[in-house]
């Protein structure tokens, strides 16, 4: 089939129709896509922030409180972001229908690009509201409103990409709530969301800088208050890294029917 | 016109070593209305599965109208609409979004869709149910579903896996006229069924796929001229004890009240009807045993097994 402006045309009423599909998801059950995330954070920013944070003291040269909301907002994108697209992949795959989408002609870029938007829709959309709620307990001042939208952008591809690939591989719904258990959660954890990696000693900090999730926290936190642990172009070039090599597994994938196809 | 589907020295082995399909050939010419028909593992799964994308091949050729489905997968899904053996939609999603979405995965605008689907939906009886979500539908309706989804792009060749499995009399007959319509406007149509009264009734030629190689590849009309005999029910009007000699006839009890006649195809019912009133025996009502095509079908794969067992 030769490549027209119809063609072109046609790939982007096939990704309108799969991030169309996936953000009806995740709004008609905000209740449980959007709400637990901000329940969750509340309390972070109540305990870490309000009740503990006075008695830590400054941290980066920030008070306490200040110098967490740019992890916890990140740590809602990553969650949100990389759930959206396990979960709905996954579903697709148990129920059989994605086999709508592998037998329509959709190249497998668009319905990749359409499953990854549906996850950034839902890890900016409760980074949004998780922000809103940071500011009732502190007033936040965006130092750089281009690399903190690019971050928190480029973050949620990553992690939908890791869901989408997550999802692939998934033979059960156990399995989907392995990684972000065993691998998500420790690395956000010990991503810089509640401390400098300043504090840590020499072989720990060099350990931490392994970290992918360092790089977004520190990237977003200079985006937000212009301090960071880590040089910006260092943030950028890993996010960028990890984006390119998980979009080509994901198509080789895709390509290769692994996990969808028999 | 180049074939609606040529398929060549197609080969599919699973891992572990199954080989599902051993270099199946098929032809289907444009406009056909074509049954696959094989026991159940023969492969028909296996090779729709190919055709429609949902399954890789380990070698071979397939081509769809002409296009390559190595070459240009995207002119040959184009080509295609499937309709699954299996229900596979998101339950949870409202019958006529299911529709509007597989739309639009083909690429028809939004607004178009919609058209189109309120179209398919009101052919099929579904229009009423639209907002229905899908797993509070029947499984009658699940099926007329898929035909719609599989319609909404309005394929060339159309591929039924077992679309009447599980639906009642009146529903797979309101479907069968529908499908023959289709068929009259110009749609090629490929049909798997164990329904062997579907095939019939419904296909202009046929192929036999057994243990992963086709068999026999016909019209029906030559397959059904094959049969030499035939057996009817007849249902009496009084009681017979003992069987009378009718020559060329080859009469058996079933109850005293019911006999089954053989019959090969040099001799007439008229004449059968004869014999039985000079031997003083009222017929009340009279039907087929068993289905022609089943009969011819049951023979072609036990012939084969025996044809197997002998190569072993």
């Amino acid at each position: 089939m030769t490549r027209g402006p119809g063609t072109w045309r046609r790939y982007w009423v096939t990704f309108a129709t799969i991030f169309g599909k996936e953000f009806r998801r995740f709004t008609r059950i905000w209740v449980q896509t959007v709400l637990p995330s901000v329940i969750t954070t509340t309390l972070y920013f109540l305990i870490f922030g309000e009740l503990i944070g006075g008695r830590i003291g400054p941290m980066g040269g920030l008070p306490y409180l200040d110098f967490i909301v740019p992890g916890l907002v990140l740590m809602a994108v990553i969650t949100n972001a990389y759930s959206n697209v396990v979960s709905s992949f996954y579903s697709s795959k148990f129920s059989r229908y994605v086999e709508e989408l592998l037998v329509s002609p959709a190249p497998n870029w668009v319905i990749l690009a359409g499953y990854v938007a549906g996850g950034v829709a839902r890890g900016l959309t409760v980074g949004a509201t998780v922000m809103l709620v940071a500011m009732m307990f502190t007033r936040i001042e965006i130092h750089s409103p281009a690399v903190t939208l690019l971050v928190l952008c480029m973050t949620a591809v990553l992690f939908s990409l890791g869901g989408f690939i997550n999802a692939i591989y998934a033979n059960s719904f156990d399995d989907i709530s392995i990684v972000p258990t065993f691998v998500l959660t420790p690395l956000t954890y010990l991503g810089g969301v509640f401390y400098s990696i300043d504090l840590l000693p020499g072989f720990w900090q060099a350990v931490s800088l392994a970290n992918p999730v360092l790089y977004m926290v520190n990237g977003f936190r200079y985006g937000l208050h212009g301090v960071t642990d880590i040089p910006l172009g260092w943030a950028f070039g890993i996010i960028l890294a990890f984006i390119i090599g998980l979009s080509w597994f994901s198509l080789s994938l895709l390509r290769r029917g692994v996990g969808i196809k028999s | 016109m180049p074939p609606a589907l040529a398929v060549t020295a197609l080969v599919k082995t699973y891992r572990g070593g199954l080989q599902a399909l051993k270099g199946v050939d098929l032809r289907v010419d444009a406009g056909d209305f074509f049954a696959l028909l094989g026991p159940n593992g023969a492969g028909k799964s296996t090779l729709i599965g190919i055709i429609a994308s949902l399954v890789t091949k380990t070698s071979g050729q397939v081509r769809v109208f002409g296009h390559d489905l190595d070459q240009d997968p995207e002119a040959v899904k184009s080509c295609i609409g499937l309709v699954p053996q299996e229900f596979n939609f998101n339950l949870f999603l409202p019958a006529g979004e299911v529709v509007v979405n597989q739309a639009g995965y083909y690429g028809i605008p939004r607004r178009e869709a919609r058209v189109r689907a309120e179209r398919y939906l009101r052919q099929l009886d579904l229009w009423e149910r639209r907002d229905t979500e899908m797993r509070r539908l029947s499984g009658g309706m699940k099926r007329r579903l898929m035909i719609a989804r599989a319609l909404v792009h309005e394929p060339r060749l159309l591929i039924l896996d077992e679309p009447t499995a599980g639906v009642d009399i009146e529903i797979r007959r309101s479907m069968w006229a529908f499908l023959k319509d289709l068929n009259a406007q110009g749609t090629t149509i490929i049909l798997t069924t164990h329904y062997l009264e579907e095939a019939e009734s419904l296909c202009r030629n046929i192929a036999i796929i057994n243990d992963g190689e086709i068999a026999e590849r016909t019209s029906i009309a030559a397959l059904l001229g094959r049969l030499h005999t035939e057996t009817f029910v007849l249902n009496l009007k009084g009681r017979v004890t003992e069987l009378p000699s009718l020559g060329g006839f080859v009469l058996n009890h079933v109850d005293e009240c019911t006999l089954e006649v053989e019959m090969n195809r040099e001799h007439t019912i008229n004449g059968l009807f004869d014999a039985l009133s000079r031997n003083g025996i009222e017929v009340l009502s009279l039907r087929n045993k068993q289905n022609r095509l089943e009969r011819l079908f049951l023979d072609m794969v036990d012939q084969n097994h025996a044809d197997a067992r002998g190569a072993s």
